[in-house]
């Protein structure tokens, strides 16, 4: 077989048994709970017969395992069991299927990720790459400090600057993004201006300084020096020298910080009171709704794996060594 | 030994002790040739520490006084003004250092302790318990810390204590990694094999042979996870699940006081109000890690590329 190919799977392979074990975490975070949950949910009124329905309905009364696939198996299908909100002691059952919660809200924070991922990964890449080539010079020292500042702001703090700046000083954008399905997509992206700007200021230092530091690296190994006395042009050593090797290092820097932007997007969306999946988990962490939690969670983590998993098989498919065999 | 000084002899000078500086002169001159930024950093932290110390002589009014006037603008009573429901937000910034450091200070040495004995246990007996802790901590790894954060506050329930051991926990992740890392280059030397022949048991050999030859980018590291932490726990506080009111807490402070930010146009100065936590955090963060960045460059010898 191919060495690619069977890397690739190799990594497949272990990517999918990482699933298997977060997918285990999270549900054994309903384990986890104290005995009489059901009480609590369902208040101190609730009679014994109803506290018995209702665990039997979440089906306490199987063995874990079987739970597990039961759980799991409704996940892949969309099903991630129902809320524990809308529920009451006298046996009512107002509640929402978690996927009814989650859908809507799924499609806005994906909105609000590739806008901050489209404006980042560019500008970052292209700032890594000048500051790299023109290192020590006044831009590459202005660049660094700025960033090395951005970095140790949190999220919450860069927000409300860019508020107080845009929002209430200046009235260029509106401070809360409160989009609904009917919004059109022009406003969406007016609407959505400062979280998005937000998210990109956070991720733009750490995508722009690990880039900078993977294309030194490779700039200072030997074989780009051969390539420099040989003759080369600056461009020619770039591009025909320097990039196909540079491709793993910068897969992994942006999938790495686009699953930061998965960390990012729960706390600019309580800021900007944007109806996303960050916010729906924190209110339901509030509110101790585990199901929500879960589907949240097993969401976030989902795309976090995948999107290393993503970078893993980038560097590898792009790797010359692997890719041209002795 | 001759101490006269008008008389010279060979034989006395070199017979004549060594006085060697003191840990505090070596400390002082080190301190001087530090750059600015590092000089900035120690400042700020010593006086943060100092804040955090001495809270309650320092702060003009208690952490949770109430006083009849809410959302009150900056003034000569109370520099910073009230919060929402009347509280002085000069004094609850001075008690937010203590408890918002100090969380994040305890949760620190507890993942270095979890993550510390861990780590140089699986690096000195290197079978069954380094695969099965690395493999654990890889997948543990695999979740976003922020969001395994929030799953398990929502199971214990948000107190200052499981607070502490969530985030002490999950951080202690990184730090097992870095301190397996960096042991497994000491275990392998004679000086342990030594030891281990001798017949000392586990915690000797991991206490006197490694740890003092591991110790420095343990203690970088500790900086920069104590940054770590310190952001995790504001965001969680401000997202209203960390520290809990009416504990004084930066994090939650920020988003008590974030509607003022819309009166920018009116009150300037109220408008900064929920900044002014937020900049705390922020300007502890940037001193820690210039600290870090400084202490780094002197411990592993590494100049940046010229």
């Amino acid at each position: 077989m191919h060495p690619v190919v069977k890397t690739v799977l190799e990594r497949l392979g272990l990517g999918l048994a990482t699933l298997f074990f977060v997918s285990i975490i999270i549900f054994s975070a309903i384990e986890m709970l104290p005995g009489d949950f059901g009480q609590a949910i369902l208040g101190q009124a609730a009679l014994p017969e109803t506290v018995a329905a209702f665990r039997q309905e979440l089906g306490l009364d199987k063995p874990a395992y079987i739970r597990y696939f039961d759980w799991a198996l409704g996940a892949i299908q969309g099903d991630l069991g129902t809320s524990f909100s809308g529920r009451n002691a006298s046996g009512a059952d107002r509640s929402a299927e978690v996927v009814d919660k989650i859908a809507p809200r799924l499609w806005n924070t994906l909105f609000l990720a590739s806008m901050a991922a489209l404006i980042a990964v560019p500008l970052s890449l292209i700032l890594g790459i000048l500051t790299a080539l023109y290192r020590n010079s006044f831009f590459d020292r202005s660049v660094n400090t700025a960033t090395l500042t951005t970095i140790s702001f949190p999220e919450f703090f860069v927000a409300y600057i860019l508020i107080l700046f845009f929002a209430s000083l200046n009235q260029i954008f509106p401070s809360l993004a409160n989009v609904d399905p009917d919004t059109n997509f022009g406003e969406r992206i007016y609407r959505t201006a400062l979280p998005a700007f937000t998210l990109t200021l956070v991720i733009v230092a750490h995508m722009m300084r690990m880039t900078r530091a993977a294309i030194i690296n490779l700039l200072a190994s030997p074989y780009i020096q051969m390539a420099k006395l040989s003759g080369a042009s600056q461009t020619e050593i770039i591009l025909k020298h320097a990039l196909p090797n540079a491709w793993a290092p910068i897969a992994t820097v942006i999938a790495f910080n686009l699953a930061y932007l998965v960390v990012g997007v729960v706390v600019v969306e309580v800021v900007f009171v944007y109806p996303g999946v960050g916010q729906l988990m924190v209110d339901a962490v509030r509110t101790r709704d585990i199901p929500v939690v879960q589907g949240c969670a097993l969401i976030f983590a989902v795309t976090y794996i995948l999107l290393n998993l993503i970078a893993d098989i980038i560097g590898i498919v792009t790797n010359p060594r692997l890719l041209h065999p002795k | 030994m001759n101490k006269d000084t008008n008389t010279y002899s060979a034989a006395g000078e070199v017979g004549s002790v060594l006085e060697s500086r003191s840990t505090f002169t070596r400390l002082k001159i080190e301190l001087n040739k530090a750059p600015l930024t590092a000089k900035f950093g120690i400042f700020i932290i010593i006086v943060f520490v100092g804040l955090a110390i001495f809270a309650p002589l320092i702060a003009p009014y208690g952490e949770a006084e109430v006083f009849p006037e809410p959302y009150a603008p900056w003034s000569a009573n109370h520099i910073f003004g009230t919060d929402q429901i009347g509280r002085d937000i000069f004094s609850r910034l001075i008690f937010g250092a203590r408890n918002t450091v100090g969380v994040a200070f305890a949760t620190t040495i507890l993942a270095f302790l979890i993550g510390g004995a861990l780590g140089l246990a699986a690096a000195i007996n290197r079978s069954y318990l380094d695969l099965f802790l690395s493999r654990t901590v890889d997948v543990l790894m695999a979740i976003p810390q922020l969001i395994f954060a929030l799953v398990l506050l929502s199971i214990f329930g948000s107190t200052i204590i499981n607070l502490i051991i969530i985030i002490a926990v999950l951080d202690s992740t990184r730090v097992f990694r870095l301190t397996r890392a960096v042991s497994l280059n000491v275990v392998v030397m004679d000086y342990v094999e030594v030891a281990k022949l001798r017949g000392e048991n586990i915690s000797w050999v991991m206490r006197k042979e490694i740890l003092p030859n591991i110790l420095p980018p343990l203690i970088a590291e500790f900086g920069l996870r104590f940054c770590f932490v310190f952001l995790s726990i504001a965001a969680l506080s401000f997202l209203g699940v960390g520290i809990q009111p009416p504990t004084a807490d930066w994090g939650s402070m920020v988003r008590e006081n974030a509607s003022l930010i819309q009166f920018a146009q009116y009150d300037l100065k109220a408008a900064m109000t929920p900044l002014l936590p937020a900049a705390a955090i922020a300007l502890l963060t940037v001193a820690v890690n210039f600290v870090v960045d400084w202490f780094l460059h002197k411990t592993s010898g590494i100049k940046d590329e010229k």
